[in-house]
C-alpha cells in the first residue's frame, strides 16, 4: 500500500500541482487571485472531507476553524509582527485544539443533531470574536503597510501567501489519502457505516471521531490566516461566513463524498461555476440559490457524486479515481 | 473459566429484561444459550459485550471484570460479537468489513497484515472471490458469513454468536455447523444464541436456558431437553423435546416442525 506507487495518490495531486502552478509560471495577479480561491476551496474541501466523507458527521461548521483560526494568525502578525508561516502554524493548531475541546462534547451527537451543533458553533465563534477586545471586535484587525517590507514589498508577500497555499492543498489532500488509506482511516469508515457495529468490532469511536475532527480543522486554520493576510484585514463578518460552509459542504456532494479526487474536482467546478454566476447580471443575486438547487439535485440523483458515481459505473477506473 | 457472569439484572423501564443471571462458561466449550422469544438472550449479550451496563452483577472475561467497560475495550480483549441482525458496512469492500476486525481486534494488527488476515479468513468462510465487492451487494447468507469472518479476524478467545443460523437453508446450517465446530477445535470458546433447535443441541456441550429474564435451567443438551421447567416454559409439549434431541424424523415431531 505505498502511496507513491498508487495513481490515485498522483492524480489529484498532479492536478493541483499544475493548475496551482501556471499562476507561479506566468505571474499574472489576476490568475494568481482567481486561482487563490480556487486553492483555497480544493484545500477546505478536502478538509472538510476527512470529517464529512470519511466519519460520515455532516459539518455545518467547517468555517469556524478557517474564521478562528485565521483571525488567531493574523492577530499575531498585525499586533505582533509575527512572520506568516509561524502565525499561519500557530493559526492551523489554534484551530486544531479548538476541534479537541469541541469534539469531546459535540461528537458525541449523531446525525442532524451533530449538525444543528455545528452551526451553533459558528454563531457562537461569530458572537464571541464581536465582542473579543484583543481581535477588534466588530471593526476586526488589519494590517500596516510596514509589514511587507520583511517580505521584500506587497508583491512579493502576495506571491509569498500564493506558494504557501499551494503547499498546504498539496499536504491537505495527501493527509487525505493517506488517512482513506490507513488503519486509522478504516476504523472512521467503519464509524461512517455503522457506528454501534464499529463500536463492537473495537474502534474506539469517540477518540477516532475527535482525531478526524482535528486533522479536518488544522487545515482551516492555516488557510485562514493566509487568506486575511492576502486580504490585509478581516473582521467577523468575513470570518464565519455560514454560506461559506455550506458551500463547500455542497463541493463535496458535487465532486463525490468519501473520495480524494472528488473534493478537488468539486471544488474546482463549483468555483469555477460560481465565477460565472456572479459575473453574469442574470445570475448574480442567486447564486445561493443555485448552491441549493445543486445540494438537491445532487442528494437526489447522484449521491454518491462525480467520482462515487464514476467509480460505481466503470470498476475499471477504481484504481484510478480515488 | 473464560467468562463468568454472576448475578447480572438489567431493566428496560417497567421490564425486567434479565434477572439474577449467573453462569459460567469454560474454555474451549460451546454454550448454547436458548429461550423463547423476550427471554433476554440478546440483552445478555449487549450486557457481556458492553453495549449496556447492567443494573447489578459482574461481568469477568479471563479473570479480569469487564462490567461497564464500553465495546471497543471489550472487544479489543479477544471478545468478538456477529449479531443477530446482519450489520454489514455496506459501503466498504468485503475485504475492508473483515479487515476492520483485524484491526481492532484483540492483535490490533496493522493494515497491510489486517488485509492478508483478511484474505485467509474470507477463504475459510467462503466468501474469497466476493472480497472486492461491497458489502452491501452480499444475500443473507453471504452477510452472515461476513459477520462471523469479522468476528474471526480479530482473533478472539471468545466468539458470541447471536443466531447466525437464521434464515440459511439446511445444506448451508451443515456447513455452518461444520466450520464452528473447527473454530472450536481451534481453542476459540463460543457462546451462541440459537433458535433452529435441533442443530444447538447437535453442535453445544452445555446449554442454558433463559425464560423472562431469569435462568430457568442448565445442563448437557440431553439433560436441558428432559427438563420438565423448560418443557413447560419453553417447549410446551413433552414430545417437542424428543423431537429436538432425535430429529425432525422422529415420530415425536408434530408436523408443524418438520422441515423448520
Amino acid at each position: 500500500m505505498k502511496p507513491w506507487r498508487q495513481p490515485g495518490f498522483w492524480i489529484p495531486l498532479l492536478l493541483i500541482l499544475v493548475g496551482g502552478g501556471v499562476a507561479l509560471v506566468v505571474r499574472k495577479d489576476t490568475l494568481r487571485e482567481m486561482t487563490f480561491t480556487l486553492l483555497m476551496y480544493v484545500a477546505l474541501a478536502s478538509s472538510l472531507n476527512i470529517l464529512m466523507g470519511y466519519t460520515g458527521y455532516v459539518n455545518f461548521g467547517h468555517i469556524v476553524f478557517f474564521g478562528l483560526g485565521g483571525y488567531t494568525g493574523f492577530y499575531f502578525i498585525s499586533r505582533h509582527g509575527w512572520h506568516l508561516v509561524p502565525a499561519a502554524l500557530v493559526g492551523g493548531l489554534t484551530s486544531a485544539l479548538l476541534a479537541a475541546l469541541l469534539g469531546l462534547a459535540v461528537l458525541r451527537l449523531r446525525g442532524a443533531y451533530f449538525a444543528l451543533a455545528t452551526i451553533g458553533i459558528n454563531e457562537a465563534a461569530r458572537a464571541f470574536v464581536n465582542n473579543f477586545r484583543p481581535f477588534g471586535g466588530p471593526t476586526g484587525l488589519f494590517v500596516n503597510f510596514a509589514i511587507y517590507r520583511e517580505y521584500g514589498g506587497a508583491p512579493q508577500a502576495l506571491w509569498l501567501t500564493y506558494t504557501l497555499l499551494l503547499i498546504t492543498t498539496l499536504v491537505a489532500v495527501a493527509v487525505s489519502y493517506t488517512v482513506k488509506n490507513s488503519r486509522f482511516g478504516l476504523g472512521l469508515l467503519a464509524i461512517r457505516e455503522d457506528e454501534d457495529a464499529a463500536m463492537v468490532m473495537g474502534v474506539r469511536t469517540p477518540r477516532a471521531k475527535t482525531i478526524a475532527y482535528v486533522i479536518s480543522a488544522f487545515f482551516p486554520g492555516i488557510i485562514g490566516t493566509l487568506f486575511f493576510f492576502k486580504n490585509g484585514n478581516v473582521e467577523p463578518g468575513d470570518a464565519f461566513r455560514l454560506h461559506m460552509s455550506i458551500e463547500v459542504l455542497v463541493m463535496i456532494m458535487l465532486g463525490g463524498n468519501g473520495t480524494i479526487l472528488g473534493p478537488v474536482l468539486g471544488a474546482a467546478a463549483y468555483e469555477r461555476l460560481r465565477g460565472y454566476l456572479l459575473t453574469s447580471p442574470l445570475f448574480k443575486s442567486l447564486h445561493l440559490a443555485f448552491a441549493g438547487l445543486a445540494l438537491l439535485l445532487i442528494v437526489l440523483f447522484i449521491p454518491a457524486g462525480l467520482v462515487g458515481w464514476l467509480r460505481r459505473r466503470f470498476p475499471v477506473l477504481r484504481r484510478w479515481l480515488e | 473459566m473464560i467468562l463468568q457472569v454472576e448475578n447480572v439484572s438489567k431493566r428496560f423501564g417497567g421490564l425486567q429484561a434479565l434477572q439474577d443471571v449467573s453462569f459460567e462458561l469454560p474454555e474451549g466449550q460451546i454454550l448454547g444459550l436458548i429461550g423463547p422469544n423476550g427471554a433476554g438472550k440478546t440483552t445478555m449479550f449487549n450486557v457481556i459485550n458492553g453495549v449496556y451496563p447492567p443494573e447489578s452483577g459482574r461481568v469477568i472475561f479471563r479473570g479480569e471484570e469487564i462490567t461497564g467497560l464500553p465495546p471497543y475495550e471489550v472487544a479489543r480483549r479477544g471478545l468478538a460479537r456477529a449479531h443477530q441482525i446482519v450489520r454489514p458496512l455496506n459501503e466498504l469492500t468485503v475485504r475492508q468489513n473483515v479487515m476492520v476486525g483485524a484491526c481492532y481486534g484483540r492483535k490490533g494488527l496493522s493494515y497491510a497484515a489486517a488485509a492478508r488476515v483478511a484474505d485467509q479468513v474470507l477463504e475459510r468462510v467462503g466468501l474469497a472471490e466476493r472480497a472486492d465487492q461491497l458489502a452491501g451487494s452480499l444475500n443473507v447468507a453471504q452477510k452472515k458469513r461476513l459477520e462471523l469472518a469479522r468476528a474471526l479476524a480479530s482473533h478472539p478467545y471468545l466468539l458470541l454468536l447471536d443466531e447466525v443460523l437464521a434464515g440459511l437453508n439446511p445444506t448451508e446450517v451443515a456447513a455452518m455447523l461444520d466450520l464452528l465446530r473447527r473454530i472450536r477445535d481451534e481453542g476459540v470458546t463460543i457462546l451462541m444464541i440459537e433458535h433452529v433447535m435441533q442443530a444447538v443441541m447437535n453442535i453445544s456441550d452445555y446449554v442454558i436456558v433463559l425464560d423472562y429474564g431469569k435462568k430457568i435451567a442448565e445442563g448437557t443438551p440431553q439433560e436441558v431437553a428432559n427438563d420438565p421447567r423448560v418443557i413447560e416454559a419453553y417447549l410446551g409439549d413433552p414430545k417437542l423435546a424428543r423431537c429436538l434431541l432425535e430429529g425432525e424424523e422422529s415420530d415425536a415431531c408434530p408436523p408443524s416442525e418438520k422441515g423448520v
